[in-house]
């Protein structure tokens, strides 16, 4: 993996690949962290698109699946620090779903550097602005997410049945 | 097919600045299911009102996005225009394309293609969404108050002579907090018991106020109207019914020589007593952990002194549910203590200014009690160490507040003024004495605060030097202090005869484990947060919590009367209705796919989720399913993303909302 802080990003300056990054979070912390960080008006690449949810605990996995299908580069997954939830427990329940879904990620080969998670409370707008600049940066360095078309394409391939062995073990199935 | 209406607003030019508006409202006019699309310089206003209500009627819109700031600053006022349209208001959703887009970019090229994206995943979104119904439940019109201090005692006796009953639960023995243990008070110099104790009286003679000393806060359940609170009544050993408060088993009591908090221990009391003579109620406690009948199993001299006999060694807590409908958190502050602290914590000590070392160093909390008339002291000033009158006496400000390196960073906002208060007081008491001031500022904004400062100068004879102490070290009886003069700049030391620091106010020990049971949040110091700053300072974020008093920040006693009759205030607006309308974001379950493995109910943090027999018609039981309970749902979704068959959803959020937002990139 690359680097984190090899290339700064200056505004305007122009990349030849600009990766898609989509951010689960949750509406009490750091959405509102992230409204914090306009209020302020730092400023951070245009990258991010956010996704709200009421909490962390609403994020299904398939989600971030599903973003990567889409096309995303880049997964953020953000909500109250433990102990902050506004409904309790919920980010506890989220956290340990994620660590189960990372080692399964990693399993299947997902490169995790693609996948942050994070907490960012209501009153961390600059925290915000680091992770997802970071994020953007880290990215941008490791280039387009591959790995899913290529799956994609495999499941489209493996549908023809080519070789005379492949149909003889497809006839005695 | 859906008909929906994109509004985009030029906040002004907050957005126009940097977002080609009309741009947007051309780009996403061409998307399928659009029916409509506008841009408007204040959707917000009156007139962009309007505007909206006009485009649902006339050109028929079945849905509609507004694309302006944060939905957490005007989700609601554009529902209820679109309501007051005839269309439900959950068909109605906002794009944020100011705090996160037109804010937080600068190229507008970007910042355009940027918004023509979040309103375009909206778009996709709103075409999934429902009517959903308000939902409405009852109102329990009694409240909960935390704390006995002033800020709780104002809020119950508003909330309870409104005709509303109020259950008022204090830690200490006694209500009265820590006015109770001031001398006077600033700017006006009036005793501070003779204002408090007669609001102390009224709390224990109002027959809308259940009292509960001595009790704590176990358990809470709920949501706002219906909050089930669990109070842990501790043991007193004391039955308060019988006890007539004569007060014979405290002098009767051999055991005398427990260090009296109250007193900030510069006094003794008994095992069995009351925190100070005019407690409310005047029922006395037995101190378990330094009772000799506890300790040891001999002694009984109370209950042998006891006429009514109302000692009772064999009491136990009592836990008592009672159930309200709103909740005050009043439960203050604490002081800062500068000793070395933990490793780990996020304030870190001072130790240098010989806090707990010299005895003759003392915070302000404890000149009070000096100072007081019904303190250890009766009212002189006299050092703790020999007894003898300081003739001179330093009084450091700002120990604690203000100093990041020191973990805080905030300003105690008292202190500025206590201080003054404590140079006249001491002035008053020791006349030839002299009274020496380190202080950063003076912060003294507040109705006459300013004019009072100024008076303990020019009047009172106060030494006022701007500059911090650097030293301070204890040499024969004396304590020699060392600063700086900054407007000076000369190097100043005073051998003084006491030392006063102005600690910093901190919220009360344990208030984050309060928090957590309550589910309202706190920042990192562990003070309250409320919902707004500004504009929603008494709420919590969590519905039916409100805040009162210095758990939420530093407050003086103007501030914390206010806010706690704002808190109450708060609290009748809600008993006001008989049925309250809540949000209708929770969770169902789909029966017919509920295989009933009960993963819901284990994760659910409210204890929504229920058990509901199926039976045919015949009355046979054909499987349970979970149900959730729409009253108790806090809707937070981990449910459905846990159900392994998909069968539970949260309205507002479902599987298809978020998905044509997610393929909508
Ligand atoms: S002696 Fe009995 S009645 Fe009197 S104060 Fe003590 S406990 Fe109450
Ligand atoms: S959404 Fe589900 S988990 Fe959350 S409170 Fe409601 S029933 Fe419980």
């Amino acid at each position: 993996m690359t680097g984190r802080n090899e290339t700064v990003h200056t505004e305007g300056q122009k990349h030849a690949f600009e990766p898609k990054i989509i951010a689960f979070v949750c509406t009490w912390c750091t959405y509102a962290g992230a409204d914090l960080a306009g209020t302020s008006r730092m400023q951070y690449p245009a990258n991010v698109r956010v996704l709200k949810f009421p909490c962390t605990g609403r994020i299904d996995p398939v989600f971030i699946l599903k973003a990567f299908q889409q096309g995303a580069d880049g997964v953020l997954v953000s909500g109250c620090h433990p102990g902050d939830c506004h409904y309790i427990a919920g980010n506890f329940h989220a956290r340990r779903r994620f660590a189960a879904f990372r080692k399964l990620l990693e399993f299947v080969g997902i490169d995790l550097g693609r996948l942050q998670f994070s907490w960012v409370s209501a009153a961390e707008g600059g925290k915000w602005v680091e992770m997802v600049t970071d994020l953007t940066e880290r990215v941008r360095h490791m280039g387009p997410m591959q790995e899913f078309k290529e799956l994609a394409l495999e499941e489209q391939w493996s549908g023809v049945i080519d070789t005379p062995e492949l149909k003889e073990v497809y006839n005695s199935i | 097919m859906s008909r929906i209406g994109v509004f985009i607003c030029h906040c002004g030019e907050n957005i126009s600045r940097t977002v080609d508006v009309e741009r947007v409202a051309a780009q996403v006019g061409t998307l399928p299911g659009v029916a409509f699309s506008t841009d408007y310089k204040y959707m917000c206003s009156d007139p962009g009102q309007g505007l909206l209500k006009k485009a649902i009627q006339e050109q028929r819109l079945s849905h509609v996005v507004v694309a302006a700031c944060s939905p957490r600053m005007h989700e609601k006022t554009f529902r209820k225009a679109v309501e007051s349209a005839g269309l439900n208001p959950f068909l109605c959703e906002m794009a944020n394309i100011r705090e996160h887009c037109s804010w937080v970019h600068e190229d507008r090229e970007e910042a355009t293609r940027k918004a023509i994206e979040i309103v375009g995943m909206m778009v996709e979104r709103v075409k999934k969404n429902r009517v959903l119904p308000t939902i409405t439940v009852p109102v329990t019109k009694r409240s909960l108050v935390i704390g006995g201090g002033i800020a709780g005692i104002q809020a119950a006796l508003d909330i309870a002579d409104c005709g509303h009953e109020v259950v008022l639960v204090e830690r200490e023995p006694s209500i009265g907090g820590h006015m109770a243990q001031l001398s006077e008070t600033f700017p006006t110099l009036d005793c501070s018991q003779c204002i408090m104790t007669p609001k102390m009286v009224d709390v224990a003679n109002h027959p809308k106020i259940k009292l509960y000393t001595y009790a704590e806060i176990e358990h809470v359940e709920g949501y706002i109207g219906n909050f089930q609170v669990t109070v842990r009544k501790k043991a007193r050993s004391v039955d308060e019914d019988k006890c007539t408060g004569c007060g014979v088993c405290m002098t009767k009591c051999p055991q005398k020589k427990i260090p009296n908090t109250f007193d900030r221990n510069l006094g003794m009391r008994p095992a069995i007593y009351v925190p100070f003579p005019q407690a409310v109620p005047n029922t006395p406690v037995i101190d378990r952990e330094n009772c000799t009948k506890f300790k040891t199993g001999k002694c009984g001299v109370c209950q042998k002194v006891c006429g009514p006999g109302a000692v009772d060694y064999e009491q136990e807590d009592q836990l008592i549910v009672e159930p309200v409908g709103a909740i005050v958190v009043a439960t203050g502050f604490d002081l800062y203590s500068i000793e070395e602290k933990p490793k780990g914590s996020p304030i870190k000590g001072y130790g240098e200014f010989g806090h707990g070392k010299i005895p003759d160093v003392i915070d302000g909390m404890t000149f009070e009690r000096l100072a007081s008339a019904s303190g250890p002291t009766g009212g002189k000033i006299l050092r703790p160490s020999d007894g003898r009158e300081p003739k001179q006496i330093v009084f450091i400000q700002c120990v604690g507040s203000r100093a990041r390196e020191k973990g805080i960073s905030y300003c105690s906002k008292i202190c500025c003024m206590y201080t003054a208060k404590h140079t006249m007081l001491y002035h008053h008491k020791v006349h030839d004495g002299q009274a020496y001031v380190f202080f950063m500022d003076a912060r003294t904004p507040g109705k006459s605060y300013d004019e009072f400062w100024r008076r303990s100068i020019e009047e009172e004879e106060a030494v006022y030097i701007r500059g911090m102490v650097s030293r301070l070290y204890q040499k024969g009886d004396k304590i020699v202090v060392m600063g700086s003069d900054i407007a000076v700049g000369v190097q100043v030391e005073i051998e003084a005869d006491m030392v006063v620091l102005a600690t910093a106010v901190q919220p009360q020990k344990g208030a984050d484990t309060l928090a957590q049971k309550l589910g309202i949040s706190y920042d990192k110091y562990h003070f309250y947060s409320e919902a707004h700053a500004k504009l929603r300072p008494v709420e919590c974020a969590t519905a039916g919590i409100y805040l009162a008093g210095a758990c939420q920040g530093p407050k003086d006693i103007p501030d914390t009367v206010s806010q706690a009759s704002a808190a109450a205030a708060k609290v009748m607006t809600l008993f006001a209705k008989d049925k309250l309308e809540r949000e209708p974001i929770v969770a169902k379950v789909r029966e017919a796919g509920c295989v009933g493995c009960f993963y819901c109910q284990k994760v659910c943090p409210y204890g929504a989720v229920e058990e509901k027999e199926i039976r045919d018609r015949q009355g046979n039981l054909v499987k349970v399913v979970a149900y959730v309970n729409p009253g108790v749902c806090g809707g937070c979704g981990t449910c459905q993303a846990t159900c392994p068959s998909k069968s539970v959803e949260l309205d507002g959020y479902t599987d298809e909302q978020i998905v044509a937002m997610i393929e909508a990139l």
